[in-house]
């Protein structure tokens, strides 16, 4: 089936087998490997992208699913000069990753709950990131970067 | 992994969903936020042949104040249903509930109707909605009808609704003034509930429904009988289990659950009572 989906800004018109998983369209057919594949099972969130502006995971919709939608990945998120999205400079500046795996789609995760709420408590951010795992088991400093992020 | 091949249709409208799901048969299977679907898709549990995708409907996508009830269109999302000052005015029990469905990313593409469509006894608004005695509209090629939630899920999985038929929408009643509680006791935020408890008081009046607690969501009919007659809380928690009929999992053995459920409804009906 054809589908038209703008990921970060480009718009591509792909063919794709109905049971094409978004995540597999972004990393094989794009080729834009940052958003990782995780538990599999929608537990994790390491798929973590944005599907028109929401974050959403991406190994538990179809390819199909999006089709019309605006799709933002975590290549998505810098500047086009490469300067680093102010999440991913929070991230940087408080030690927000170990390994980094879960990294991208945290930091997806991180800046939709920035959007729904502004100006969260630190509750807010524990709560809002519940969706994703960290294995490193560093959440403190993660949930550190998003307030920093957030200004607080 | 991967889905087994099928085919895929898209559907503009409830109408034509139905056409579509009459031609391709008992093997096809509607797609709302495909958040209970695919997981089940992706592990062989569930193999249609036919995809017929409603997640384009907007057009049930509503929560509407309408007189003496909420109506919610089936295919509302979960984050919608969560933040809607209509159901915090109304029917507060539910948005808390739909805010306790998985996580942010979930609640943004999984639906109310999918959830309870589903009928998965260990899902949160099956039982919310049973305890507030919700009523379901469902469509078939022969027009619609409405169907109790207390006779809709008849087994693990299996609802009251015929293959060719869709459910549209979803009608709480306004239980302004009532006290309420959600129990949610799991072990990550984001799971199912080991076991949940959905209650409500109001004016002598309750509605308990358990969560995890059977092959079905369990309205505990007893617990809700036993306070009407004035039992105290501390009785009427203690009657939690008559309705159900628990198993044991990874989580929890039969005996654990049962103590959970007694638990949780005492700890539900002090809040909705305070």
């Amino acid at each position: 089936m054809q589908i038209r989906v703008t990921v970060n800004g480009v718009e591509h018109v792909s063919d794709v087998e109905p049971r094409t998983l978004l995540v597999q369209y972004v990393r094989e057919a794009l080729g834009l490997t940052g958003t990782n594949v995780g538990c599999d099972t929608s537990s994790c969130g390491a798929c973590s992208l944005h599907v028109d502006g929401e974050a959403a995971k991406s190994c538990t919709l179809l390819a199909v699913q999006a089709d019309g939608a605006q799709v933002t990945t975590i290549e998505g998120l810098a500047g086009k000069d490469g300067s680093l999205h102010p999440m991913q400079k929070a991230f940087m500046e408080n030690h927000g990753l170990q390994c980094g795996y879960c990294t991208p789609g945290m930091v997806m995760a991180a800046t939709s709950l920035l959007k729904e709420i502004p100006n969260p408590t630190e509750e807010d951010v524990r709560i809002g990131l519940e969706g994703n795992l960290c294995r490193c088991t560093g959440y403190h400093n993660i949930v550190k970067a998003v307030l920093a992020c957030a200004g607080k | 992994m991967i889905p087994a091949a099928f085919d895929y249709v898209r559907a503009g409208s409830a109408a034509e969903a139905i056409s579509l799901i009459g031609q391709h048969g008992s093997d096809a299977k509607f797609l709302a936020g495909g958040h209970s679907l695919l997981p089940l898709m992706k592990l062989r549990l569930a193999q249609p042949s036919v995809l017929v995708d409603i997640g384009r409907v907007t057009d049930l996508s509503y929560i509407k104040d309408a007189g003496d009830h909420i109506a919610i269109g089936a295919l509302t999302r979960h984050m919608d249903v969560e933040k809607s000052s209509v159901l915090a005015q109304h029917a507060p029990l539910l948005a808390h509930a739909a805010g306790h469905v998985g996580d942010p990313q979930v609640r943004h593409r999984g639906t109310i109707g999918g959830s309870i469509a589903h009928a998965d006894p260990a899902s949160d608004l099956p039982a919310t909605t049973l305890a507030l005695g919700a009523t379901y509209v469902v469509q078939g090629p022969k027009g619609s009808r409405e169907i109790k939630a207390s006779d809709f899920y008849l087994g693990f999985l299996e609802s009251a609704l015929a293959p060719d038929e869709m459910l549209t929408e979803i009608r709480v009643p306004k239980m302004n003034g009532a006290g309420w509680s959600f129990q949610k006791f799991n072990r990550r935020a984001q799971d199912w509930a080991i076991v949940g408890v959905a209650a409500w008081r109001r004016n002598g009046d309750s509605g308990v429904a358990l969560v995890n607690m059977g092959q079905t969501p369990v309205l505990a009919s007893s617990v809700a009988g036993a306070l009407k007659s004035g039992a105290s809380i501390a009785d009427a928690a203690e009657l939690a289990v008559a309705e159900a009929s628990p198993s044991a999992d990874n989580n929890a053995s039969v005996e654990y659950r049962t103590h959970l459920a007694k638990v949780l409804v005492r700890r539900a009906l002090e809040q909705a009572s305070a």
